[in-house]
């Protein structure tokens, strides 16, 4: 964040590196019940994210201190391939992935009917194979669609985007270059219907003006990227993919 | 080609009146009825259900499910019932007579068992029991499952879908309230019997399925 560079971010009609407008979200496409053993399973290409997601459970919290006798616990593991970035990633969990993992799950119990399930746990994996910047707001989106494809009982969908600013004008939706070489990053994740907010995470500064007009580009935002989670969802169940009983 | 009933996802608005709270519908906190579940809205009399495309059983008294024998303790069997919990099955509860030690004899590991939801508590401990008319251990015949919620439409209107499968593919059908379904017959009749079965389960979502399966067995009884 922050770092200088001879890049130019955006050229002088206010167009970016990749043809977008200052509001124009990447191309988004989700897909669902791709994965035969988990209870319920999400792919998605956000840019150049391309990010899986299983869910399994609810079922019985081990080890068992961990249960909750009110309420399931949601586990959500995020985690990145060695090959999803440019430089090889060291494998395993690291302080970066541990906090994404932490706000993912919370994020995700706030939707989820979690008091239904006494001293259960629901495991959510998130699995960056690439990463294009915005991979925590595209995994989070993604297990929201799991997450209900696994049938599993949700107060509402969890949706979210980013926007940040790049040399002093707020954008939409960063690309990779933009998260590097921008000024902030502003991650946001709502209830798809009551616009309440479940992460909010801020990497840079922004002025009170700047804030307000980010949150307001995510939120309406938002709105495009519920309905293709809806699409994704729904898509399997429609009239064509039904045969004849044959 | 088939109709589909509406399908609705989490969050979704069902209606602003709805009497008594029903299956897979919450009360937001503007006081308006919502859809807790991805799935299909099913109306009838007595109001409107959400019904889940999948998800876990959620045991409730009195159920009558089919469980399988993980262990065998001094005086229990934990049983699993295709549920995010066990539930147990104490030897009292069991036609037989028992002592304690020496529970094996009558149910093993791996062994099924048909048996009804007698308690359940808050945190969702629940015991079955073996007492009562058609509860029984299962013996010989194939295990096959579906998800929970749609069971209802392989039962059918007062049983019309399981018995018309019964009655064309020849086989002995018991259906759990958990989604796991026992069949006896002869090995083709069982095959035949779980190909209706998947059917019905892909296309629980649509409208007039029972006229489409009873022509769809006429035709593979013909061949």
């Amino acid at each position: 964040m922050g770092s200088e560079s001879n890049i130019k971010l955006l050229d002088e009609n206010g167009m970016r590196l990749d043809g977008r407008t200052p509001e124009q979200l990447r191309p988004i496409k989700i897909e669902t019940n791709l994965l035969e053993r988990a209870d319920g399973s999400a792919y998605i290409e956000w840019g150049g994210n391309k990010i899986m997601v299983a869910v399994y459970g609810p079922r019985e919290a081990y080890p068992k201190h961990t249960q909750d006798i009110e309420k399931a616990v949601v586990k959500a593991r995020y985690n990145m391939a060695a090959f999803s970035v440019d430089e090889r990633k060291r494998p395993g969990p690291d302080r970066r992935s541990v906090e994404i993992s932490k706000v993912i799950s919370e994020a995700l119990s706030s939707a989820i009917m979690v008091e239904q399930f006494p001293r259960a746990q629901i495991d959510v994996f998130i699995e960056v194979m690439q990463a294009d910047a915005g991979t925590r707001i595209a995994g989070l989106t993604a297990a929201s669609v799991a997450v209900a494809s696994a049938g599993i009982p949700m107060r509402d969908m969890v949706v979210g985007c980013t926007a940040g600013k790049v040399e002093g004008k707020v954008v939409l939706d960063l690309s990779k270059e933009e998260d590097n070489f921008g000024q902030a990053d502003l991650p946001i994740a709502v209830l798809s219907k009551s616009k309440k907010v479940v992460l909010i995470q801020m990497d840079g500064d922004l002025s009170m003006e700047e804030f307000e007009q980010a949150s307001e580009m995510i939120l309406k935002a938002t709105d495009n990227i519920a309905e293709i989670q809806r699409n994704a969802l729904t898509s399997r169940y429609s009239v064509e993919n039904i045969g004849d009983g044959e | 080609m088939a109709e589909i009933k509406q399908i609705v996802m989490p969050g979704d608005l069902i209606s602003e009146e709805l009497g008594k709270p029903r299956n897979g519908v919450y009360k937001n906190s503007d006081g308006r009825y919502c859809s807790s579940y991805f799935g299909i809205i099913q109306k009838n009399d007595q109001g409107v259900d959400i019904v889940p495309f999948s998800g876990k059983y959620i045991p409730r008294r009195g159920d009558k499910v089919i469980g399988k024998v993980l262990e065998v303790g001094p005086s229990m069997w934990p049983v699993d019932i295709n549920s995010t919990y066990n539930t147990l099955l104490h030897m009292n509860d069991t036609p037989w007579r028992t002592t304690s030690g020496d529970i094996k004899r009558f149910l093993g590991v791996g062994d099924y068992v048909y048996a009804k939801i007698m308690t359940l508590n808050e945190i969702k401990e629940s015991w079955i029991t073996l007492k009562d008319v058609g509860l029984r251990k299962l013996e010989g015949g194939h295990i096959t499952s579906i998800p929970a919620p749609k069971v209802p439409r392989i039962i059918g209107k007062g049983g019309s879908m399981v018995n018309m499968i019964k009655d064309a593919t020849n086989t002995r059908i018991v259906v759990g309230q958990n989604g796991l379904i026992w069949i006896d017959g002869t090995p083709e009749d069982v095959i035949e019997a779980i190909a209706a079965i998947s059917i019905v389960e892909q296309e629980a979502h649509t409208v007039g399925l029972t006229d489409r399966m009873e022509k769809y067995l006429k035709e593979r009884s013909v061949k």
